[in-house]
This record gives C-alpha cells, structure tokens and sequence, in this order.
C-alpha cells in the first residue's frame, strides 16, 4: 500500500493584520490570520520589537479570547437591586445620555465627586487627559495593587524602572538574577532573554520563595523567605563594602555618593548641603576645595569631609558595614545559609570585577569630559511583585537599585539598561495635581512625584483631596494611586462621599480586591435612607465579569482586535533600550455585537459633557472617535500619542498631525520604532549625545542629567517632618512610621503583617501563572483546560508534620478571615511559606462559565484573608507606607488539615447570568 | 497490521532544552491554534465552557519534582508530544494502515479517512503521545506540522513547527537528526541529549537536553575582607577602600 499524499503547502489564510497583543502588559506583536473574514490563526510578530515572532501561551490563545461567550453583547442599565444581575439592555445613546445626567451636576458642582478608575488600563495618557478635563482628582490606574513600588522605587533612585522600563543587556550580561520574578511582565521579554542567556551559558539566580517558572530553570535558587529579599540585599551590600569590591568611579562620577549631607541640627539636617547658589556640590580630590557637582574635569572625592560635613557615600559605607547586616546576622530571617549569601556576593564581584570588559564606543558626558571607551560590567538584576508588594517594598526595591549601583552595573555595556523615555529623574515628572474646582479641569495632571510635603494633596484642613488618599502622610510617593483603597475608602466616607464610582477593566468584586467578600457587601450596602452607599457605578468592560453585576449602568468594550488604541509614549510605550517604540491596533475585525471601544466611548462622553479640549467652539465634538483623537490630539506642540510619520510622514518625535499615520503605521506592521543613534546607547543619563536625541524625539524639552539617588533627599524631608520640623506636619499616629519608612538610606524593617507571626506562623503569597495571569483567562477555551483549578502549595514541613495526603483541602486562617482549599504537596518552596496561582478561582455564574466549572467550585482566592486596612485606628491602608502599593504579600495564616472535601469555602450564591452560559466553542 | 519503512530519507524531530523550558505553555496553545485549521479534523474541545473541561492537544507540558540528595528541590518542566520513533509500535499496531511512517522524512502521521477510531496506536504508544478526538473519532498526533514545515504559501523562515516557532526561551529545536551534521544534532552532542525511555525500544527521533547541575555556587576567597573593621574601624577601611581609586 502507498503513501497517503499530504497536501504540505495549503492555502494558509486570505489575508494577514498585523496588530497588537492585548493579554497582558507586554503588548507584543501579533499577525492576525483571516479566512473568510473570520480570525483562524494568530501567531507573532517576527518584525515587532518586543516579541521578535514568538507568543506566549496567551497570546496564541487570542482567538478564543475574541470568540468568548463572555463577550458583552449591548449597553445594560440595572433595573433590579444591585448584585441581583436584573438589567436590561439599552441603546448606546440611552446609555451615553444617563452617564451624562449623572456626571454633568457633578462636574458643575463638585467633580470630585465622580471617582474614575482604570484598572488594566493601557491608554492611561487619554484617560487620565479626560479625566483631567472632567477636574476629578480621583483618577488612577491600576499601579496602586499591582507594582507602584517598582516604578516609584526605580524613578526616585536611578530614574527608571523595571518591568518593561529597562532590561538586561542580554548580548553581554553573564550573570542574571531575578528576585520576587514569578511568571509574568514582562513575560515574552523576559523569556527571549532567558533563553538567550541560556543558549551561551550564562548564569541564571533566581530569588524567590517559590521555585517555578523562570526559578525553575534558574542556575542557582535562594528559596528566600517573603519580605525579607531587603534583607539579603543590604548583606550582599554589606559584603561587597568589607571586600572592597565596589566602583568607586562609577559612585564617585555618576551617583550623589560624593555629594556632602547637611550635618547641622535644624530644619536642614540630613538634606544634600548647597552653596550659595542653592546648588550642591563635591569636595574636588584635585584642590580639596569645593567644587560644582557637573563641573568638568572635577574628579568628586568620595572620603571628603567638608566643614564637618560628611559624604553621602561615608553614611552608606557606615550603616551597611554594621554587623548587623552581615550574613550570620541575617541568615536566619531570611532562611538563607550564612555561606551562600557569601557565595552569591562573592559570585556579583566576580562577574563585576574579574569579567569586566569594555566596548570601543567613545562618548561625551553631560560635564564634557570625553570617554575613549564605555566600561561593561556583565550583571544584570530583574525584579517584580515578589519584592515589591510587600509593606518594605519600596525600600527594598531602592536596596536593589543600590546594589546594581554600588557594582556600576546600571546602564553600562552588561548591565541593566533602560528604555527610552527613560532615564528620565524625579524632576523631569510633573507634581501631583489634585484641586479641584466646580466646572474646571484640573490644573494638570493627576499623578506625579512627589518632591517633598509641599507637593502632598492635602487641604488647608489636613484631609485628603482625593477619594484613595494618595499623596498624603499614609502614602506619600503614591505615584500610582491607590485603587484598592477607592470602594472601601467611599463606603466608609473616609475622607468624603462620592456620587459615581466610574470604573473601566478592572475586576473589584473579585480578585483585584482585598477583603473581595466584604467589598461585595460594600457595594450593595444601603444607608438609612435606603440609597446604596455607593450611589452611582458605572463600569466598562468587554466581558462578563464578576464586577458586571455590582454596576448601575454597563458599557460594554470591545476585544482586543475590534478596536484602535495606541501604545504610546506619553505612558508605557513598547520601547527597547535601543530604541524608543509605539504602537497601535486597529480594528482587524469589526465587532458582530453592538459594543463600543470604551476609549471612543469616552470620547462621545466628553464632547457630550463639554469638557474642554473635546469639542469645538460650536460645542460639537471635535474628535469622530478614538482613532481620530490618536492622530490629531496634540498633547505639547508638535507631540502627539505617536512618534511615528507625523507631519508629512517623515517626521520622527515632534510634527504636526499627519492624517495618514494610522495608515502609515498598519503598513509598518503596526509599530514606530525611533532608533538610539550610535555612542548613545548606554550611560542615558549622563550622555550628552543621548540626551540631545532625547530632546529632539521629544521625551523632554531639555537635556536631563542628573546623578543616582543613593541618598534621597524628598524622603529625608518627610523624616523631618516627621521629626518635628517644617510648617506641615503629618499626624502624630504616622511619625514612627514615616521616620522608619522615610529614610534617605534604603533600609529594611519587616513587614507589618509580622505583627501577627506568633498566632500565623506561616507566608501565604500567590504567583500569577504564565499561561494565564490577568483574570481573563478564565474564560479561555484552551487556557482553562490548563489552569482550571488551583491548589494551595504546601512546603514538605508542613506537608509531613500535618500527615497531608493527596485529596486533602486545608482550612487557611488569617487574622481577617477563613478559606477551606484544596492542598498539594511542593518541595522546592521555601519552609515557611504556601502559595497558590492567583485569580483562577472564580465567583459562579461569571465569565460564562458553567456554575460546577472547576475554577468556580474548587478554585479560590487567598483575597478574602487579607485586610484592606492595617489593624489599629484611623483605617490606614494595608499598602507600603511610602507608595501605597497593596502589601499583598505580608499576609500570614495557619494552616490546618480538614481532610478531603469537594468544594472550596466560602461559597458565594451563584451570580445572576448577564450573558448566556457558554456551550460550545466557536 | 501496518509495516514500517526500513529507513527514512531523513529524521524529522524536535530538540526540547530542559535546561531553558520555563513551562510556558506557549507550545501548548500555539500547536493547538495550528492544528485546529490544520492538517486533518479540527481538534475539539468538550465542555469548554462546562465543568469538566478538556479536548484534544497534540502537545502538553508537564511539571515533574526532583529531589537531589544534597540539594534543594528543583522543577523540571517537560513537554511531550509524538516523537516520530524509528520502530513505532503506533504505526505496527494499526489494523487498517491509517498510521504510517513517511519514507521521505520519518513523520509518523495518521491518514484520517482511514482511521476507524479504534485507539489500538494510542494503547501501544509507550509516551501517552496520541489522543483521541472526541468529536470527530479519529486519532490525533504531533504531525510535526508537516504542513507548515515544506509550505510554499509561508516564507521561508515560517516553515518550522509552531511550536518552535513560538517558543519565547528557545528550547525547542527542529531539524533532521538522521544527518550528524545538522544543527540539532551537534547540539545533542554537545549539550549530551538524550532520548526518553530508551528501554521501551521504539527509538523516538526527538532528543531532550538534560537540565545542566544547579545550585552549585560555593562561598569564594574572592570576598576576602580588605582588613578587619573591627579592628580598624570605618576611617581604617574608608582609607584602604579609597586608596584603590
């Protein structure tokens, strides 16, 4: 018998959209493939930047995302009681007319009183924008409960961040450690540079309690303790101080370590000394005088003592060397051997110090002196939620960037680079704006960094301005906002009432929430006269999910390949360290139900409300929709949310509004890439070649350099205040703690839920898995037939001393409340700590999904466990005490063995349908 | 019973690197997205929606615990999928001649309008690497994307396994690894890889590289300290330390 014939070069599609990803924050490059007008295949991007032709799992799933039966279908206006899921479908302009009737005496009498949160928003420059023109304070993103540490912690130390602000220099970097990585942003990235790594051998340290993943593959595995990674950092710190191994250039040129540090008693004690001129300066190792700071040819002298005053590198040499950050003083609590933190500190010097090399690239710095060569030193450090979303995180992510610094690793050839915009300093970022005023927009924008108390959004009598009390006492780099706080915060009142809660992409009733129980509670609570507590919410979302049936009135969004957006460098471009990078999607397939892209949506509200900026002068609307808006909006002259093809459609940066550039983009493949001209690719900050290019791309407006924060003088004026000095002044009940949080030095103190250690003796943390983090995956066809049930990850000791077996569901106390999960057995976890997949369990009746799906009878959230707010009075938040940011990770509970059961607790009524249960795949 | 060619032009398999596979999934879901509008029938899903979930997957990720005896626990994730063996009881096995191994490049496929559904190959298949379509009744498996990897209507640098294509860590390779010259076997020499159960004798033409030793770091000279703080105290180390500039 022959061989079958096999037809091997069948017709693959009729056409091909290159578009952009939507799964996660990554925003990779995706081709679309199309038969018959119906999407059949999606693959990347070989061409695009930031994924190079690969896909995750998410990303190759995308078809089953734009085909889910979750799919919101109309407008929907609550006709029922709140959470009781009755709502009836309604026309777009019944719908845009109610939001309008509820906004506009808002915004005529007081507009903070319209409360407007984003979530997963990626077009935060636009929502921000009309949120701005509304004159709302209360505007955020989701930054609050995801990583505000990482992005803060990074701006106020080196002027970036990471996550997909920078990235190793994966052609030279030797050795790679990830701390408090687990699985996701930036994912594909993260990935591609793995594997690179891997390919020639270089060396992977993963950091983290739990060994999956990135971990898993890692070279070396510190299966840390959570909250103690500061800890291990500073030993490290510690270690390479007493050896010497540290470059001593690299602080003295480009860091304040030579800078001197005011000594003397009064209102200016522990801030950089000034002359004259109010400029800092250096004591010059040449005439042992002083001298300017960005003076050429100063060589900055870092052992100078100057009328008593002494160096910033003298107060950081001195603390780190205390014994009480050597490596036996903190073994323990960070259950890490003695040795091998030596072993890791020595390894960090070694590829520092021993495998320095240098590239023939000559440069100029900002003080003019010219460089022949740029020196290399080939480590590289990554780190994520797992440091960050801790109560120390913030301090522990400046510990990290201290590291990289004390070793001269940031922005140089091996080192971690930054992506442009960034570098870019504290003083290159706008304040916070935040007062508000009947019918005006606000007089900037809402999120910004803070230089010091005079910049906290706090009226004359003390209170917050805004609904999430960022930038107050409790919080004051909260760059991010605090959108955990936002339903907790108008339930209590605290600090005043809103009227509409506006919410877009973000899943508050459910995992995105502390205490999700009682936020449910929250939002249908009633007061005395029988109104909800919460009067208004209006959400937008393009699924159903378990945040659909807590709101009034619903806007339904589209998929990701029915819509424009742009991927912009106003907020978080697609940038490489190379080059800066934009993108757009477009609609690759028009949308079969009758939903809108929510930004075009925002748009007809704007022009609908009037708000400036968003209609003519005869009132109409000035832009037609969302793609109109990204090729004519003009944010500064010349700078508008794309780089690309402006003006006649080759200008780069800065032209006027070229009507073809969305045209021009689709063409490119969906993406401008403005490349980093040559001899400016590393030393950002202090390159002058770099920053002259950075000016004409329009990132700023003039040349930024500026030196590493080792010491940071906004946080010593927060412990000043916080030490009795200065007009404002913080409540008394937050003095310790700002004095212990503020400190300009980075530090580590433990984290505050380790007040409840005695009676919780155990970590519980989560990790989001690669194949499915944000909570859509849910959904997903094919991602729920791979993570359609969580287990809580117990560590052998905990495993064998409770006599667990397979089957077995546990019951898991927290001070706040009880979950009853299943349980499974994880060796390579750290001895202390359980963890599970966070956001696969779901409410019934949500999603789509059948009410016995697995994710919604055995999955489980460890969200119930922990507290929005720290115990104690004054309702502080449960976050880090400079930035806000959900300390999700200082939970800690027992654990006790229930034996096998078959549904996870607790159990919540099934959520009332708004779409119909999905049968069977498309 | 089917017979076996008694060699194939080439050897057609893939490489997986244990060493840089982080468990992804990306295989997983960018195989299924090709072969559901690919060769044969689609690959269904049963109750997607519904409480108990699951469907066809030529292509599945595994994460298996290992314990070394003086070290720290490790993870090893491990992709399986058909590894297209010389002597594949699958093919043998098959009463009516639908499982065949292709002369021209060792591809074990299955001719679907000849398979009658009986699940014999799956039984003799000693890797679990067949699965049944629930919905259309025939047997699916890894056709090494047999059409994507010879297809004229996708550029060049296209015509690879999907699941090759996507990878984001690179761990996976393709190639001929009859021909000892070929990229994916020198890097088998090299990297030491090995073929799974070789016991059962199917002699399976993938190769898997092993994960390289982990945990190995020891505490080095290197950090010898510049002198004893203690004793000399932070101006005794501040001149020693600024001494090297």
């Amino acid at each position: 018998m022959g061989q079958p014939k096999v037809d091997t070069s069948p017709k693959v599609s009729d056409e091909v959209k290159k578009t952009t990803c939507y799964m996660c924050a990554c925003r990779c490059g995706i081709n679309v493939h199309l038969t018959s007008g119906k999407v059949t295949y999606i693959e990347g991007n070989r061409d695009h930047p930031v994924n190079k032709g690969v896909l995750c799992a998410k990303g190759a799933s995308g078809i089953m995302q734009v085909t889910a039966p979750s799919r919101l279908r109309a407008p929907l206006r609550r006709v029922g009681p709140r959470g009781s899921g009755a709502f009836e479908e309604i026309s777009w302009d019944e719908a845009l007319e109610t939001a309008v009737a509820w906004m506009k005496p808002l915004r005529e009498e007081a507009p903070e009183k319209l409360a407007f949160f984003t979530g997963r928003d990626q077009s935060q420059s636009f929502t921000g924008w009309w949120a701005q023109q509304f004159g709302t304070p209360n505007y955020a993103a989701h930054g609050g409960f995801c990583s505000v540490n990482m992005a803060a912690a990074g701006i106020y130390t080196i002027g970036g961040a990471f996550w997909e602000f920078g990235q190793p220099d994966w052609a030279h970097t030797k050795l790679f450690v990830l701390l408090g990585v687990a699985e996701d942003h930036d994912s594909n990235p993260i990935k591609i540079g793995i594997g690179k790594l891997k390919e020639r051998g270089a060396k992977v340290v993963g950091v983290n309690p739990v060994r999956t993943g990135y971990n898993a593959v890692a070279d070396e595995w510190f299966g840390i303790t959570p909250g103690t990674d500061g800890l291990l950092i500073l030993s490290l710190i510690h270690c390479l101080l007493a050896a010497g191994k540290i470059d001593l250039d690299y602080l003295a040129r480009w860091t304040n370590a030579p800078l001197l540090v005011n000594e003397a008693e009064g209102p200016e004690k522990g801030l950089i000394l000034k002359n004259a001129e109010s400029q800092p300066f250096v004591i010059d190792r040449r005439t042992g005088m002083p001298a300017p700071w960005d003076g050429a040819g100063v060589q900055p002298d870092l052992g100078a003592v100057w009328q008593g005053h002494r160096t910033v590198f003298q107060h950081m040499a001195e603390r780190y060397l205390s014994p009480d950050y050597a490596p036996e003083a903190v073994a323990d609590r960070v259950g890490i051997d003695a040795a091998r933190i030596r072993g890791l500190a020595a390894e960090l010097a070694r590829v520092a110090f021993d495998e320095a090399f240098e590239l023939p690239i000559a440069w100029t710095d900002f003080r003019g002196d010219r460089h022949e060569m740029m020196q290399g030193r080939p480590v590289s450090f990554h780190a994520m939620r797992g440091i960050s979303a801790h109560s120390n995180g913030f301090q522990t992510a400046r510990a990290l960037h201290l590291l990289q610094i004390v070793l001269g690793t940031v922005e140089v050839p091996g080192g971690y680079r930054l992506k442009p915009p960034y570098p870019k300093p504290v003083e290159a970022h706008p304040t916070p704006h935040f007062v508000a005023a009947a019918g005006k927009p606000l007089s900037g924008p809402h999120l910004g960094y803070v230089r010091g108390p005079e910049n906290l959004a706090l009226k004359a009598d003390g209170t917050p301005w805004r609904i999430d009390k960022a930038f107050t006492w409790e919080n004051p780099f909260s760059a991010h906002g605090l959108m955990h706080m936002v339903i907790p915060n108008a339930h209590a009142g605290d600090p005043y009432k809103v009227d509409t809660l506006f919410l877009y992409m973000a899943n508050m009733a459910w995992n995105s929430s502390m205490n999700s129980a009682r936020v449910m509670e929250m939002l249908t609570d009633k007061d005395e006269s029988g109104e909800y507590v919460i009067p208004r919410i209006i959400y937008s979302d393009a699924y159903a999910s378990e945040m659909v049936a807590y709101a009034d009135l619903i806007l339904p969004d589209t998929t990701y390949l029915e819509r424009h957006d742009c991927i912009s460098l106003l907020d978080r471009p697609i940038s490489e360290p190379d080059a800066a990078g934009d993108a757009i999607r477009w609609p690759v397939v028009e949308a079969d139900r009758d939903v809108r892209g929510f930004q075009s949506v925002l748009l007809d509200l704007g022009a609908r409300l009037g708000l400036p900026g968003m209609v003519k002068d005869d009132g109409s609307p000035k832009f037609k929709d969302y793609a109109d808006y990204i090729v004519t909006h003009i944010r500064r002259p010349g700078v508008g949310p794309l780089m690309g093809f402006r003006g006649d459609g080759t200008a780069e940066g800065r032209g006027e509004a070229n009507p073809d550039q969305l045209a021009r983009y689709i063409e490119n493949g969906g993406f401008y890439q403005a490349h980093v001209p040559d001899g400016a690719q590393y030393y950002k900050p202090w390159n002058a070649a770099y920053q002259e290019w950075a000016v004409a791309t329009s990132f700023y407006e003039t040349p930024q350099p500026y030196l590493f924060s080792i010491w940071s003088e906004p946080m010593r004026k927060f412990q000043l205040a916080a030490e009795g000095q200065g007009f404002l002044q913080p409540p008394d009940h937050l003095r310790d703690r700002l004095k212990l949080a503020m400190d300009p030095l980075p530090v580590w103190y433990p984290p505050f839920g380790e007040a409840a250690r005695a009676e919780f003796p155990v970590h519980a943390i989560t990790q989001r898995p690669m194949a499915m983090y944000h909570s859509w995956g849910s959904q997903n066809a094919w991602l729920r037939q791979i993570h359609g049930k969580n287990y809580l990850y117990l560590p052998t000791s905990i495993w064998e001393a409770q006599g667990f077996g397979d089957g077995d569901y546990a019951r898991v106390t927290s001070p706040t409340g009880q979950i009853v999960v299943p349980v499974a057995h994880m060796a390579a976890l750290n001895p202390d700590t359980v963890w599970t997949w966070n956001a696969i369990g779901k409410r019934k009746g949500a999603w789509a999904l059948d009410a016995g799906a697995p994710e919604a009878v055995e999955g489980f959230l460890l969200n119930h466990l922990i507290s929005e707010v720290l115990p104690g009075a004054g309702r502080v938040s449960n976050s880090d005490p400079v930035t806000g940011q959900a300390a999700w990770f200082d939970l800690r509970v027992r654990i006790e063995k229930v034996g096998p059961r078959e549904r996870a607790e607790p159990e919540f009524d099934v959520l009332p349908r708004v779409v119909p249960k999905g049968r069977t795949r498309a | 019973m089917t017979a076996l060619p008694r060699a194939t032009e080439k050897a057609l398999g893939l490489v997986i690197d244990l060493d840089t596979c982080v468990g992804c999934h990306a295989c997983v879901t960018a195989c299924k997205g090709w072969n559901d509008q690919g060769y044969g029938v689609p690959l269904s899903d049963q109750e997607p929606y519904g409480a108990h979930p699951s469907g066809t997957f030529l292509n599945r990720v595994h994460s298996y615990a290992v314990q070394p005896v003086d070290a720290a626990a490790q993870i090893v994730n491990f992709p399986r999928s058909c590894l297209h063996c010389a002597d594949a009881p699958c093919v043998t096995v098959c009463p009516t001649g639908a499982s065949y191994k292709r002369v021209e490049d060792g591809i074990v496929l299955v001719n679907e309008d000849a398979c009658i559904g009986c699940g014999l190959c799956a039984w003799a298949c000693p890797y679990g690497a067949r699965e049944m379509d629930a919905a259309a009744g025939v047997m699916k498996k890894c056709t090494l994307c047999v059409d994507r990897i010879y297809n004229e209507n996708l550029p060049e640098e296209d015509r690879e396994p999907a699941c090759v294509r996507t990878c984001p860590t690179g761990a996976r390779h393709f190639g001929d690894l009859g021909d000892p010259e070929s990229a994916v076997s020198r890097l088998v020499a090299e990297r030491e890889g090995f073929a799974l159960m070789p016991d059962m004798g199917t002699k399976p033409v993938n190769r898997y590289l092993p994960p390289r030793k982990k945990d190995r770091m020891q505490e080095a000279s290197l950090l010898a300290p510049l002198l004893d703080i203690q004793a000399t105290g932070f101006a005794g180390w501040l001149d020693r330390v600024l001494g090297k500039m």
